[in-house]
């Protein structure tokens, strides 16, 4: 057992624990701040696993920028107290014990399928440069397509967000 | 040495549970949002740990199309939260009939 293979499993642990404290809260606002704790944690993990430039995106992505976008929606919404968190049990039951089967046996195929999939991984970083020559070397397009995915959602988001007046005047109508 | 790639699958097999579990109980929009953050952070943890596995640097590549999918996903999943909770002043999926 290697210095990396304790830290990968403290790392793995604190991201179960605190994903599992986020989705367990009553306060949204909760829920958010241990998330960033996990998407951090997640970031660690990328950065042992060989990926600086994506654990940074992690950082900047997942932690700063949609997280801050989560708080500033539920700033936005009125505080209120729903009377049950859950669902009724019987509605999400089976999904939640489906899936949890389903990760019994992934885990038993993942356990006994490849033994060449048993090594240990070996230590590699494939840095920023190499990386991003890489992506533009052979993405380029899909590239292209995700920026113009961005282009749609920024105009979806725009024609979503928009205040409808017509709407407003009919309700006012109404009242 | 780290550990084996099969230790990396099942810490994301958990991580989408968890994640599928968010979406699917909690009786808030924004949590469903949240459980598909979730979800999608578990898939990219896979796909690097794929991408140890056989040295190969296409597994990153895939995640950060996940990253852009992700922020697309979750400005106009919010947007509709907000539209929605213009309409019925409420943020439980329940009250939308």
């Amino acid at each position: 057992m290697t210095f990396y293979t304790i830290l990968f499993y403290i790392l793995a642990a604190l991201i179960i624990v605190t994903t599992g404290l986020a989705i367990t809260r009553r306060n949204m606002v909760h829920t958010i701040v241990y998330l960033v704790f996990s998407f951090f944690g997640s970031a660690m993990l990328f950065y042992l696993l060989g990926a600086p430039l994506l654990a940074a995106l992690e950082v900047i992505i997942y932690a700063g920028a949609i997280m801050i976008l989560f708080l500033f929606i539920i700033m936005m919404l009125k505080e209120e107290a729903p009377e049950s968190r859950l669902f009724p049990f019987r509605q999400w039951l089976p999904a939640t014990l489906l899936g949890f089967a389903y990760l019994v046996l992934g885990s038993l195929l993942v356990v006994s399928a490849d033994p060449e999939t048993g090594e240990p991984l070996q230590i590699a970083t494939a840095s920023p440069a190499m990386f991003g020559e890489y992506l533009f070397r052979t993405h380029w397009l899909a590239i292209e397509i995700a920026s113009l995915l961005l282009l749609i959602a920024l105009v979806g988001a725009l024609r979503l967000g928009r205040f409808d007046e017509s709407e407003s005047r009919k309700a006012e109508d109404a009242s | 040495m780290i550990v084996p790639y099969n230790h990396v699958l099942i810490l994301a097999g958990i991580l989408f549970l968890m994640g599928m579990f968010c979406a699917t109980a909690r009786r808030n929009l924004i949590m469903i949002v949240v459980g598909l953050e979730i979800m999608l952070n578990a898939a990219s943890v896979a796909f690097i740990g794929a991408a140890l596995r056989w040295q190969h640097m296409e597994g990153q590549a895939i995640v950060l199309f996940i990253f852009a999918v992700a922020a697309t996903e979750v400005s106009v999943g919010l947007a509709l939260i907000v539209s929605a909770y213009r309409r019925t002043g409420s943020v439980d999926p329940g009250m939308f009939k």
